[in-house]
Formats: structure tokens, sequence, C-alpha cells
């Protein structure tokens, strides 16, 4: 049925044991007309050459294993159809990330903002579970919901142009994280964490490019999240100016 | 010199029953250290790909009774039922425990967690999520761990083979992916919470990290594996992928249709009665089979498939329900089901069998624990419910984490240079596995042939000749991997020398499936021989277990548990 049609990929390599400087590496194979990118990728690492080294899982985007920048643009390439593309297919390490290898990038960095912004439901006084499930409407659910999609997968931080700039911003993904703990009306936790929203390279160094939101492929929209989260640290600090603190953390 | 890194409890595996072990733990004792040794970072496991939803009594019109029947009969009575009992009465307790850290389960107008129906359960049981439950759950769990500073996590770090000194369990050894050296892990009790084994197969549900790796430890480790033989196919994967369709689609109120239009499971005696597409999946996958068997699949480029059609839901309740199906069908098979039927056939999802653990998630060497798909706690039988397994990674995980710690602080450590000198011995044959040409056999012609072995063998209905067939298959696979030519000479992040472990793994595995797939000559639950097409309590009313040995496997049996539900007839 199908019609192969044979692309080149231009895949960067880079193993830090050989090489200064990454290099790139030219394969050409015929792929199928239904591929997505992560196809042809996994073609190559196993008939062609197994010396290439990346992460992938789920191929169902939903693991957030397998982002690269595509033709330069990050791109989740499970999920990205081969079609889209001509002859010549680019394939690049997610930018903005040091490389580890070839197309794995170190998100140890990533690791730490995204658990910076305390990403878990802080109560005062925690339920128990005899007192059975929280209630929570479905207009309560939805004002976090969208927030609460993120696959980690970071295609948001390789397209910020803040990010390229200062590695140490806190980045699209963390802060939607934060921010949707924030709305959900089980938490408890918003002034510790708009404590570090309102700290060094966090949420007003985002300039509103809004990169972060066309590339997600979860359409959680980081920016959108950004914005709202810069109005309810700016809100709950000026409260604080006229209300005593909340006693304790 | 290997590093050495100590903790009370090892836990090997980051998904939901990992990380629910995990917190268990640390809250059961304020003292101890966990570390979580897995492979990829924690939000990759393959947990993240369940959609439809997770098991627990929750309304008025239900029963922990009703759930612990339908999973019994759902097992095809090969579930031990005191197992099954603790299950259904700690399932609520444990969703409710995620529902207080923060999942976004769907609501209903009142606030509470809606309930949705899912296949073999009598009434309205599952708590989902749209239809990511497995997403929202394993993320869930994950970002509460990291209140917990005791929680270690050791991520990319591939376990290559557990540490026994003295009769019992003191650790692991791992490779971290992205050194390429080798690092002993210490402690006196460690769980095994890495999944399933789905890759063993060439069309199945599962990521590409599903490789067996922990049943694979413990059976090279002389523990048993049980219950290897039934493995589940669940009834709507996207045909070439095999990407999952959730059984929240049917739930919903989906239908499956063949090639005439008719809804077979309704016009056709299939045994599932009034259920139709919510019967369990064991019987919906093999009336898919028999419909194409008798001519009414339709024909693709990937095989043959039916419809799960969705049309008559309306686009609303779609987006609403199941906003994920309709995303995967357009993507990965140019199908919107709010116009068209979704083409789909059965496809490898589920491992029933596993570790043989006991209700404390205990194997029979000291210190080693197993729990979620890994682990065989005899939950689940010959044919798991669906919904019932995130469940049971919550339930299982966290008594097995609480027994772990128990054991731990009696437990000794074991003889530091002993164990280190076996680190140092793994260290030199991991490198020495690195890039070596030890043959000409390719790695991925190797993993295929398995696949397409086990695929002929093990497929829905089996036959004696075609499983005999795979058995020795299997066996001439293993000197054709000690032949492999493996390239990859670099030291860090080396997926070739993954995939090579990896493909070890799976090889014990898989042979441990076919085995004990053989010498049942029945059918039960998912385990369908065409030779011998009834089940026969006489002679197969236990579970079977697989021992590892150098010269092949050996097989033995352990008596079912089996309380308040007597064998009878499965008719839905």
């Amino acid at each position: 049925m199908s019609q192969l049609r044979k692309k080149t990929f231009v895949i960067t390599r880079f193993d830090p044991d050989k090489d200064q400087v990454p290099k790139t590496q030219s394969y050409e194979i015929e792929c199928r007309p239904d591929w997505k990118v992560l196809d042809a990728i996994n073609f190559i690492k196993d008939e062609v050459d197994p010396t290439l080294s990346h992460r992938w899982s789920c191929r169902m985007a939903v693991c957030g294993s397998c982002g690269m920048n595509v033709n330069g643009e990050p791109r989740l390439t499970c999920k990205t159809s081969l079609a889209e593309y001509g002859d010549v297919v680019e394939i690049e390490p997610l930018a903005n990330f040091p490389v580890v290898r070839d197309l794995v990038v170190d998100i140890d960095g990533f690791m730490e903002k995204f658990e910076s912004v305390k990403p878990w439901i802080i109560r005062a006084k925690e339920k128990a579970p005899e007192e059975g499930t929280c209630r929570q409407s479905p207009e309560e659910l939805e004002a976090f919901r969208q927030f609460s999609m993120c696959i980690n997968c970071m295609l948001c931080y390789a397209a910020c142009p803040v990010v390229a700039n200062s590695p140490e911003f806190l980045g699209p993904a963390a802060i939607a994280l934060g921010h949707r703990y924030n709305l959900d009306s089980r938490d408890e936790g918003a002034a510790e964490r708009n404590e570090r929203f309102r700290g060094e390279g966090t949420i007003f160094e985002c300039s509103y490019a809004n990169e972060c939101s066309e590339v997600c492929p979860k359409n959680v929209d980081p920016a959108a999240a950004i914005n709202q989260a810069k109005l309810l640290a700016v809100l709950d600090w000026a409260r604080g100016l006229v209300l005593p603190r909340k006693g304790g953390k | 010199m290997v590093e050495v890194v100590r903790h009370d409890v090892l836990i090997v595996g980051g998904g939901g029953a990992g990380l629910r072990a995990a917190i268990a733990a640390v809250e059961a004792d304020p003292k101890i250290t966990v570390g979580l040794v897995s492979k990829v970072y924690p939000m990759r496991s393959h947990t993240v790909s369940a959609e439809g939803g997770a098991a627990a009594v929750a309304r008025d019109d239900d029963s922990l009774d009703m759930h612990a029947k339908d999973t019994v009969k759902g097992s095809d009575y090969l579930a031990d039922q005191d197992v099954v009992d603790y299950f259904v009465a700690e399932a609520p307790r444990e969703l409710t425990l995620l529902e207080h850290w923060g999942c976004p389960f769907s609501r209903d107008p009142d606030g509470r967690v809606s309930v949705r129906a899912f296949g073999g359960m009598a009434t309205k049981r599952t708590w989902f999520a749209s239809d990511k439950i497995g997403f929202h759950m394993l993320h869930t769990l994950f970002q509460h761990s990291m209140r917990f500073d005791r929680i270690v996590r050791y991520d990319e770090q591939f376990v290559t083979r557990l540490l026994v000194d003295d009769g019992a369990v003191r650790g692991v050894v791992a490779l971290d992916v992205r050194e390429g050296t080798l690092r002993v892990y210490l402690a006196r009790a460690v769980i095994l919470t890495t999944g399933g084994a789905g890759k063993c197969f060439p069309f199945t549900t599962n990521g590409n990290i599903k490789t067996g790796d922990g049943m694979a430890l413990a059976y090279r480790a002389g523990v048993p594996l049980k219950d290897m033989e039934f493995v589940q196919y669940h009834p709507t994967g996207l045909p070439g992928t095999g990407i999952l369709i959730t059984e929240a689609a049917r739930g919903e109120g989906g239908y499956l249709k063949n090639s005439e239009g008719e809804r077979f499971l309704v016009t056709r005696d299939y045994g599932v009665g009034q259920k139709a597409e919510l019967g369990p999946r064991d019987m919906i996958s093999r009336a898919i089979v028999q419909e194409m068997l008798a001519g009414r699949g339709i024909k693709g480029p990937y095989g043959e498939f039916v419809h799960l059609d969705l049309t008559h839901l309306g686009e609303k309740k779609i987006n609403e329900r199941l906003p994920f199906v309709r995303l995967l069908s357009t993507t990965y098979v140019g199908v919107d089901p709010v116009h068209q039927p979704i083409p789909i056939r059965p496809v490898l999802h589920y491992m029933m069998g596993g570790v043989d653990v006991d209700i404390e998630g205990r194997t029979v060497l000291p210190g080693l624990y197993a729990a979620g798909e890994a682990a065989c706690v005899s939950l689940n039988g010959a044919n798991r419910l669906g919904s019932n397994s995130l469940t049971e990674c919550l339930v299982f995980g966290a008594r097995t984490g609480r027994h772990a710690v128990a054991y731990a602080r009696g437990a000794g450590d074991g003889s530091e240079s002993r164990l280190r000198g076996l680190g140092e011995e793994e260290a030199a044959r991991i490198d020495a596995l690195r890039g070596s040409r030890r043959g000409g056999e390719k790695l991925a012609r190797v993993r295929h042939d398995m696949q397409h072995a086990m695929e002929q063998g093990c497929g829905v209905y089996r036959e004696q000749a075609s499983m005999q067939q795979t058995v020795r298959s299997l066996a001439q696979l293993k000197p054709r991997y000690d032949a492999l030519a493996l390239d990859d000479r670099s030291r860090v992040f080396n997926t070739e020398l993954v995939a090579a472990l990896e493909l070890r793994n799976m090889l014990d595995v898989a042979e441990a499936i076919a085995n004990a797939a053989a010498a049942r000559k029945e059918s039960r639950g998912a385990h369908t021989c065409s030779d011998f097409p009834k089940r026969n309590d006489q002679e197969y009313l236990h579970h079977s277990l697989v021992w590892f040995g150098e010269a092949g496997p050996r097989l033995d049996k352990k008596p079912v548990t089996i309380t308040r539900f007597q064998p009878e007839e499965r008719k839905y």
C-alpha cells in the first residue's frame, strides 16, 4: 500500500568522550508516509546506526521523553508527522539545554526548578482519608485543569527566548505547575509559592514572547499561566502590605 | 572501584507502584531513607499511559462484596480471594489519598469524584480524570513524593543485578546510564516495581521501556515467576502502532462493529450476555478474533481490524470524557471519532503474571519484594478487570512499602566487602559487554525474532504445537543473544548497551511465559487453547510457577486461595 519516500536526516551527533564540539551526520532512509519523526529515528537506530542515542518510550504523546528540535523548532517527535517536512529533515537536541550525548539533553536543571515551586498540595491541616474526598466543583476543577496537563517534555524551555539568555530563569513549565497548585481549591500554599515566584529569575523575567504556548504539544498555555501568576503574586504581595501575615507557614 | 550508596529501603522502578511504596515507606518510619532507582525519570514511567480509570467502591449502589465478586469472576477463579478482599477494602482509602494529594479527578456537578462503567464491573466504580488517569496519577504521586527529602531519587540508573549475600537481598548494582559507570546500592530491603514486559511482543500498547527488568532480575536470582501464561490482550488498540484506545470509550457507550456494521457482541453469543461491549477483556478480544476468522473483519494495511464506533456519543461528550482518544485516533490513524469509527484490533496490554509475592509483597528470597505489574500478588488471576491495575499499584505498593520497612528494621546488612566484590564483578561484566562483537548477530533482529515467536505461540488463541514451537524458538535465541555484535563502545548514554541488557531480560521473561503457557492444558481467562477449549478445575485450578535454571526453566505449582466464591461457570 505504502509509497516509500526517500528522505535525508541530518542528525546532530556528540559524544563527550570523543568530540570537542557537536557535528552532524546524514542518513538517507526510505520512510513510510504515515511515519512520525520518531519512527524514522528509531529505524536509523535499529537498522543503520546503533550508536545513535536518543530518549523515547510511550510513542503516544504522553510520557514526554522524545522532545527534539526538528528543522529548528522544538517538537515532540512521536507526535510530529514526517509528512510535514521535505526531503531533508534536521534533527538536533532540544535547544537551551546542555547536551549529554547526541539527542539526549541534561534535564537536571529543569528538575530542580520543577521541585522549587513545591508542586504538591499544601494545607494547614491535612485531611485524613477517613474524612473522604474533598468536594471540588467542575468549575473549580476547570480553573486549573489545563495547567495540570503538562507532560514535562520541555519544548517550552527550548523555545523560550528568556531561557536562551538566562538559563536560570524558572521557565514556563515550572511556573505553570506552581500556578496550577495555586489555583487548586484544595490547596493553601499559594503564599509560599508566590514568594518563590517573586524571587530572582522568575515570573517577572518573562518577556511575553508567547513562544512557550505556541510549541506546547498539550495546549497547556504556560504563557497564560505566567500572566495570571504575575497578577496573583502581586496581589498577594500587596495584601501582605495591608494585612498582617497569617501565622506560620 | 565502584561507588557504594546506602539506604534503608531501595525501590527499583519509579512508576505508580514504586512511588506509592516510597511514600508509604518514609511515612512508616520517620528515620529511614529510601533510594528510588529508575531507568527513566519517574514521570516517563509507563503508568503515564493508562487512560480509563482506577477502580474503588464509591457509591451507595455498590459494595466491597460486589467489587470482590466481579474481580474473582473476572479472574476466572484464579485470584487469591484473601488478596482480593484486602484490595477492595483498601481501594477507596488509597484513591481518596490520591485525591487529597491533588489528582485532578473528573467531578460530578455536586463536587463528588465522578465514576464510570468499566468492563466486567457490575456497577460504576471507576474513578477517572477524563481519559488520562495514568498520567495524572503518576504526576500526582511523583510531585507528592517530592515533599519527602528522605526519598532520594537516582534517575536513569539501569539495575543489572540483585546483590545477594548470606541468603538475603542486600542491594543492587546499577548502570548509571548518563556516566556509563556501575554503582552499588545497598539496602536491607529491595522492592521491584518495574512494571510489565509488553515489549516481549511485537504488537503492544506498552512503551519502549516495558522490558520486564524486575521480573528477570528476580527470576535469575532464584525467585519464581507466577502465572506468566496469562497475558492480557486489550480489545482496542490502533492498528500499526498498537496505541491504546481506552475501555472507557465503551464505558461511555461506544459500540464494537464488524465489517457489516453489526454490533456482534449483541447479535452473537460470545458469553458476555447483557454486558455486551462491557464484557471482560479476554472475552471481547476473543470475540473480535472470531469475527475476523468468520470473514467479518475489515482489511487494512496493518492487518484486519473491526470498528469502535463513538459517533453516536456526540462531540461534546467525546471532548469532555474522551479527549485523549480523539487526539490519539486523529493523530495516529487519521480518524476523527466524532465523525468516523476508529479501527481497532486486540493488542497485548498487560501481564497478569509476575514475580511471585504474598499479600505483603514478599518473595521467597528474604529482603526481596515486588509490587504492581512486575509482581503477581494474585489479584488478577487469569484475567484482570480494567481499572483494577492502577488501584493495585496503590494498594499493594503501599502495603509492600510498609512491610519492607518493618523487615528492614530487623535485617542485617550482609558483608560490605563481599557485596562490593560482587559489584566489581558486575562492573567488569557490563564493561565487557559494552560495544562487544561476540558474533554477527544484530540486536534489533534477535529482538524482532523473539517478538514474533511470542506472537506465534502466545496470542489470543493458542495451541500446543505453536506454543511448543515458541518454546524451541526462544531456546534458540539465547545462543544468538550470546553472539550479538554491538557497535557502541562509548560510555556516556549508551542506549545500545541498555537495549542489549533489556533484551536479555525479555528473553528470560518470554521463556517463562511460553513454558508456563505450554504446560497449562486448559482454557482459563486470557489463556485460551484451541486444543483444550474448556476450563479444567480438576487438574489446573492452581497457580503456575516457573523457576530459572541454566539448563532451562523448571515448572511448579501453588494452590489458589478460595474463601467465599466457589468456582462456577463464567457466564455474563
